[in-house]
């Protein structure tokens, strides 16, 4: 029996708190959230997009026609074969045409956006990780960890994303033994992408803790004796995630472009791991001699992802404004 | 003989509101300080309520602040139950400590926590101070408490924003009872309200105070609420104490001109008809406070003295007039 003090004598169903009236997908469907996202045919095609690229990429293994890595199934003879036709030695049919080496560009584009995806969504993961604790702690402690942290993002906003990457790349690659450069790339890779983008999480985070460390209910858990560090997490963190959120979705357009660009200047993932932005590299070198195809479908798709992403930012931004509803 | 519960002994607070280093190298100007409280002692008799009022700036909520421990003094002490909270607490001793004082703050929506519902947030204290609590327990408890507080266990599945005001002062008031207090420090808890809901939560803070043998430090700057509320008061102008004295004591004979002046301002049933006399001026800065008694510019009866000493605090005033016979 539990140790009860008051109202004694009504029973405690009467008393108890209900666990929940609605069902999480309930509410879900109910919140003012999806009503905007249903009501914006622009939000709702674009998560169309990002969510049948998102899904290609994962399944890539599974749907693409061809394993373009697998060099038996390759055949050089193949190259330059135009879109919607058959090879010319293979029975291989290329609905979007066959690179240099007769690689079968859909199935490359599938295989490529898996790495941009991947190191895009890991970039970003890494960015926004780093970038809200740093932010958090620099909000709520004031004085000069936050002149310290502050300072250094200042730097950092005040070079260009790609140049910190490429930095971080060169340095990278001085201290990773040859051997292990190819497979360590990827992560190289992430790690750049990550470092330049944190920035941004840093200030705003700290900007919105800043307002939040005043309000009462911090004050509150502050007398209760609650660690600083469920305050930050359990009240500070919920309360600054929206505009979080916002920066993490177009971070994420803006790290698949990163990606694409490191790799089309030749520093990203090896040739082996093709990105959309090493495919985009290969094909522009034919683009002159008239094999549109090989440019022309990975950078429709990395444009296809980057806009939808950046799409649903837009209306990320927009919704979690009460100032705009 | 009632016991004190609460001590606060020559309590000061010094705010650093200097410009930025390089700032100060540059203008060449030196270290600026305001002193938010300067040497207030008061002590508040267990189950009673003290209440401190003043104007904007005088320093109330600092004082708050001061006595959870949101704010370190800069000097003098606040003894609690016979503990000397200075030097700042730690452990077991602290959380002990911890679970006897709460607080309720001006605004009730921002003293929730948006993201939460009611019933993590009015269980929050049970979550600190009473670790094994079982999940049902925990809200059997909230439920209580709501029900106690004069809102139904139902509501505690709900979100802040979707009460009004007054409900959100009464889940303020829950979450402050929720591990047994016996000491809370209200922060003009009815200023943000309107009238006809500020009698009703006052009227329940009594309500509990009777019920739980409850401590109340009360701030406000309306006097009427204080009147309703308090046993004791403090009147604070510009971070000094002017006056302390029982309530009653105070209405009907006040002896400082500032308390004087503001309770002439206070409009009476009894002089419809007759003009009410304004406050006049305002409080000065507290960079650059006034020499002297910190009044004596606004003060009717200010000579010499008054602009050169700060008066002590002699039988609950602090005035030179009053000690010398000039007024009384």
């Amino acid at each position: 029996m539990e140790n009860r003090t008051l109202f004694k004598d009504v029973p405690a169903e009467d008393l108890i708190v209900p666990v929940r009236v609605q069902g999480r997908l309930a509410r879900a469907l109910d919140s003012d959230i999806f009503y905007s996202w249903r009501t914006s045919p622009v939000t709702v095609v674009a998560t169309l997009v990002a969510l049948a690229l998102i899904l290609m990429a994962l399944f890539a293994p599974l749907i693409a026609p061809y394993d373009p890595f697998n060099p038996a199934s390759l055949n050089l003879m193949d190259g330059f074969t135009p879109p919607a036709s058959t090879g010319a030695f293979t029975d291989n049919y290329f609905l979007m045409g066959a690179d240099n080496q007769g690689r079968d560009v859909l199935s490359t584009i599938m295989y490529g956006s898996r790495v941009s995806l991947f190191v895009g969504i890991l970039a970003t993961l890494f960015a926004m990780t780093l970038g809200v604790s740093l932010g958090l702690i620099a909000g709520y402690n004031g004085g000069t960890i936050d002149a310290v942290i502050m300072r250094i993002t200042d730097v950092q906003l005040s070079f260009p994303a790609i140049l910190i990457a490429l930095l971080i790349f060169g340095i990278a690659r001085g201290l990773i033994p040859p051997s292990q450069q190819e497979s360590m790339a990827v992560w190289v890779l992430i790690l750049a992408i990550g470092l330049s983008n944190w920035a941004q999480f840093a200030r705003t985070v700290r900007g919105a803790t800043m307002v939040e460390r005043q309000k009462d209910y911090v004050s509150a858990a502050r007398i209760m004796g609650v660690h600083p560090i469920l305050i930050l997490l359990r009240h500070v963190l919920p309360n600054v995630l929206g505009p979080v959120l916002v920066i993490g979705t177009i971070s994420l357009a803006l790290a698949i472009i990163e990606e694409a660009t490191l790799s089309f200047l030749g520093v990203g993932v090896p040739p082996t791991q093709p990105s959309l932005g090493t495919l985009i590299r290969i094909g522009q070198q034919f683009l002159f001699s008239g094999e549109w195809w090989i440019l022309f479908f990975p950078a429709v798709t990395l444009i296809a992802l980057a806009l939808s992403v950046n799409l649903l930012g837009d209306w990320l931004r927009d919704a979690l404004n009460p100032k705009l509803r | 003989m009632t016991k004190t519960l609460l001590d606060v002994r020559d309590l000061s607070r010094r705010f650093d509101v200097s410009q930025p280093w390089l700032n100060r190298k540059i203008e060449g100007t030196g270290k600026r300080f305001v002193n938010a409280v300067t040497e207030v002692s008061f002590s508040v008799n267990q189950g009673e309520t003290f209440a401190l009022v003043g104007e904007s700036g005088s320093g109330k909520s600092t004082i708050a602040k001061l006595i959870v421990g949101l704010l370190k003094p800069s000097h003098g002490d606040i003894v609690f139950d016979g503990i000397s909270l200075k030097d700042g607490l730690k452990g077991a001793k602290a959380r002990a400590l911890r679970r006897r004082f709460q607080m309720i703050f001006q605004d009730p929506l921002a003293s929730l926590n948006p993201r939460w519902r009611v019933v993590d947030i009015v269980a929050e204290p049970l979550r600190v101070f009473e670790r094994g609590m079982s999940n049902r327990d925990q809200r059997l408890r909230v439920g209580e408490l709501l029900t106690l507080v004069g809102l139904a266990p139902e509501d505690g599945v709900k979100f802040p924003h979707q009460f009004s005001g007054g409900q959100r002062q009464r889940i303020a008031i829950a979450r402050a009872l929720a591990a047994n207090p016996d000491f809370i420090v209200c922060d003009e808890p009815t200023s943000a309200l309107d009238v006809s809901v500020q009698a009703q939560i006052l009227n329940l803070m009594k309500d509990l105070q009777k019920e739980f043998g409850l401590t109340y430090v009360f701030i406000s700057h309306n006097l009427q609420v204080v009147r309703h509320m308090a046993n004791d008061i403090g009147v604070l102008y510009l971070g000094r104490l002017a006056e302390f004295a029982e309530a009653g004591a105070l209405f009907d004979a006040p002896k400082h001109p500032y308390t004087r002046m503001l309770l002439d301002a206070v409009p009476d049933i009894e002089m419809t008809g007759r003009r009410r006399k304004q406050v006049e001026g305002e409080i000065p800065s507290p960079i650059d406070p006034p020499s002297g008694c910190a009044f004596h510019p606004r003060c009717p009866f200010a000579n010499d003295r008054c602009k050169r000493d700060v008066p002590l605090v002699i039988n609950g005033v602090a005035c030179h007039a009053v000690e010398e016979g000039r007024i009384g």
